[in-house]
């Protein structure tokens, strides 16, 4: 095939190709030179990639708000603490998803019937209750409750998030664009059609639920190390439910890239603002969600494809205008 | 050839009978229209049939199947499709996705991508929105929304469709667009069961009509037999239908 007229029609998918490995080549040697902190801190980032990208997965698409991905995440922390001795970090990590995403399948049977609010209040819950059941569980088995990680390299923990964070976004990014994606579009658009129009609802919410845990599940394990002490408490924080959502919402669900910017952003800003003004930052970033929510109801994604319109407009006007003369 | 049939189909909600002890049969290639006063349970009739709503007793077949017990999505895949009475649409969705869903999910078998981009295509064509396959659906005007779910309830490939008020809110250019609409989807070989409270597109294209009044079937018959009837005039037609207008 004649290469130059490769490049010209396929222009824009080489382009975004080509930043994207630039990206990942960046991304992969970083621990080189980046160092403690910055390796440290975009596993944080890449975690929150993970969680804020499946959690708009299902519930920005479908509609139904979970407050559950705390629950998810926690099962993945818990995974890692109770076989971490048992057996090797890379056979943990999937266990964690798979573990996830069996607790997501029945939770997701009970709640997915419940519509709006009483679904949020309830996977809210869930956050609570499933602290609660590991406290119980971890006391009955060892009599005590909270345990040591056992700390990992943090070269490790950073490669395995890596790779984790471009399985999730392949994954995720081909499933939207899967005959399920579309079920899950439906449903957000209208589920009782979705129903009539040969959707079998329930099934699509509860595995798509229950993918999206998966993903979360797996995030959980890789983050745990890091922890280095866990308990019931901090594992199932309701930080890990907010901030994916605060994320998602952020960077906006609309588009694929829309959470991953806002997972990137937020997290960044979060870690460092948080060490430079510790009292204020919360504030700031309170208001700031306000705003967006006010006035870019689409995220940092739908102000982008504004000013692409825009922009559009005017450079089509004046090719017109030049096209005249 | 009977395609619907109802038996002692009765729904209660509460202590309210909204059908009650109703019996009705469909024959292949019918056009029946369903009207009745608002409340009578037409709505209700629709949403039993498509298993929107479980029965309270009696039962209904398809093609002499059971319908009982069976979740909405699995009376589409039978070959039963509806459209809404307030339209029920994918409002963010551009007009071939939502026919497209209809393409992929209202077949029992698992349709290729290419098969279901060739049928919304047809589908569209068929209803006459082509030209707005890329629009997203909440931007048309009410009569191409109501085309939209028409083309995705086509998509479904039916048997048998249940049509829930085609014409209200439309003009009267679009009622008698949608009326041809509607008899070129029954010359498809498609049977059509119709709930309509415009009394001219009903009368101007069904071959049979069922009367509903507080849930019960009150009368069933010809265009000619139904307009003469006294009981539906008085409930229904009101003095003006009398005349055969």
């Amino acid at each position: 095939m004649d290469i130059t007229r490769f490049i010209s029609t396929h222009r824009k998918l080489l382009l975004v190709g080509v930043s994207l490995l630039i990206i990942l080549g960046f991304l992969a040697t970083l621990p080189l030179y980046g160092g403690v902190y910055y390796t440290r801190l975009l596993t944080t980032i890449l975690m929150y990639v993970i969680l804020s990208v499946s959690w708009a997965m299902f519930s920005g698409s479908t509609g139904y708000m979970s407050l559950a991905p705390a629950v998810f995440f926690g099962v993945g922390i818990y995974t890692m603490g109770f076989l971490q001795r048992i057996l090797p970090f890379p056979v943990i990590i999937p266990i964690g998803g798979l573990l996830s995403f069996i607790v997501a399948l029945p939770v997701g049977l009970v709640t997915l019937r419940l519509k709006g609010i009483y679904f949020a209040i309830f996977t809210f819950g869930l956050v609570v209750f499933m602290r609660e059941v590991v406290a119980a569980l971890e006391s009955d088995l060892f009599g005590r409750v909270g345990q040591h990680i056992n700390p990992l390299p943090d070269e490790t923990m950073f490669y395995a998030m890596l790779v984790i964070a471009v399985a999730t976004l392949l994954a995720i990014y081909f499933i939207r664009r899967s005959r399920l994606g579309l079920a899950m579009l439906s449903i957000g658009g209208n589920e009782e059609a979705a129903a009539h129009m040969g959707v079998n609802t329930i099934r699509v919410k509860v595995l798509t639920f229950a993918i999206s845990a998966f993903f979360m599940g797996l995030a959980g394990v890789i983050m745990a190390p890091m922890k280095i002490y866990i308990d019931p408490r901090i594992a199932f924080s309701p930080i890990y439910s907010f901030m994916p959502i605060l994320m998602a919402v952020f960077g906006g669900m609309g588009q694929f890239y829309g959470p991953v910017a806002g997972a990137i952003i937020f997290a960044y800003l979060e870690k460092t603002l948080r060490a430079q003004f510790p009292q204020y930052f919360m504030l700031g970033f309170g208001i700031i969600l306000v705003l967006i929510i006010l006035f870019l109801p689409n995220g940092i994604a739908g102000l982008v494809s504004k000013l692409q319109n825009k922009l559009g407009g005017v450079i089509a006007k004046l090719g017109k205008e030049g096209e005249a003369e | 050839m009977r395609i619907l049939e109802g038996q002692g189909v009765n729904k209660y909600f509460g202590g309210l009978a909204a059908v009650s002890n109703m019996a009705f049969h469909i024959d292949q290639g019918e056009i029946v229209g369903l009207i009745g006063p608002n409340g009578a349970g037409k709505t209700t009739l629709f949403n039993l049939i498509s298993a929107a709503l479980p029965l309270s007793s009696g039962e209904i077949r398809f093609r002499g199947r059971k319908l009982n017990g069976l979740k909405p999505h699995q009376i589409c895949k039978m070959g039963v499709s509806r459209t809404f009475q307030e339209t029920k649409i994918f409002g963010n969705m551009p007009v071939s996705q939502n026919v497209l869903v209809g393409a992929f999910f209202g077949s029992p078998n698992r349709v290729p991508a290419e098969d279901a981009a060739r049928e919304v295509t047809q589908a569209l064509e068929f209803v006459g929105l082509s030209a707005m396959r890329a629009t997203p659906v909440k931007d048309l005007t009410l009569v191409n929304q109501k085309r939209v779910e028409v083309a995705r309830a086509l998509a479904t490939k039916p048997e048998l469709l249940l049509l829930d008020e085609l014409m209200a809110g439309l003009n009267p250019t679009e009622i008698s667009e949608s009326m041809k609409l509607v008899t070129r989807i029954r010359d498809t070989g498609i049977t059509i069961l119709m709930v309509e409270h415009v009394v001219k597109a009903i009368m101007g294209i069904c071959e049979r009509i069922m009367v509903l009044h507080h849930g019960e079937k009150i009368a069933d018959g010809t265009c000619r037999e139904i307009a003469a009837n006294k009981t539906v005039i008085d409930v229904y037609l009101g003095e003006g239908a009398h005349a055969g207008s």
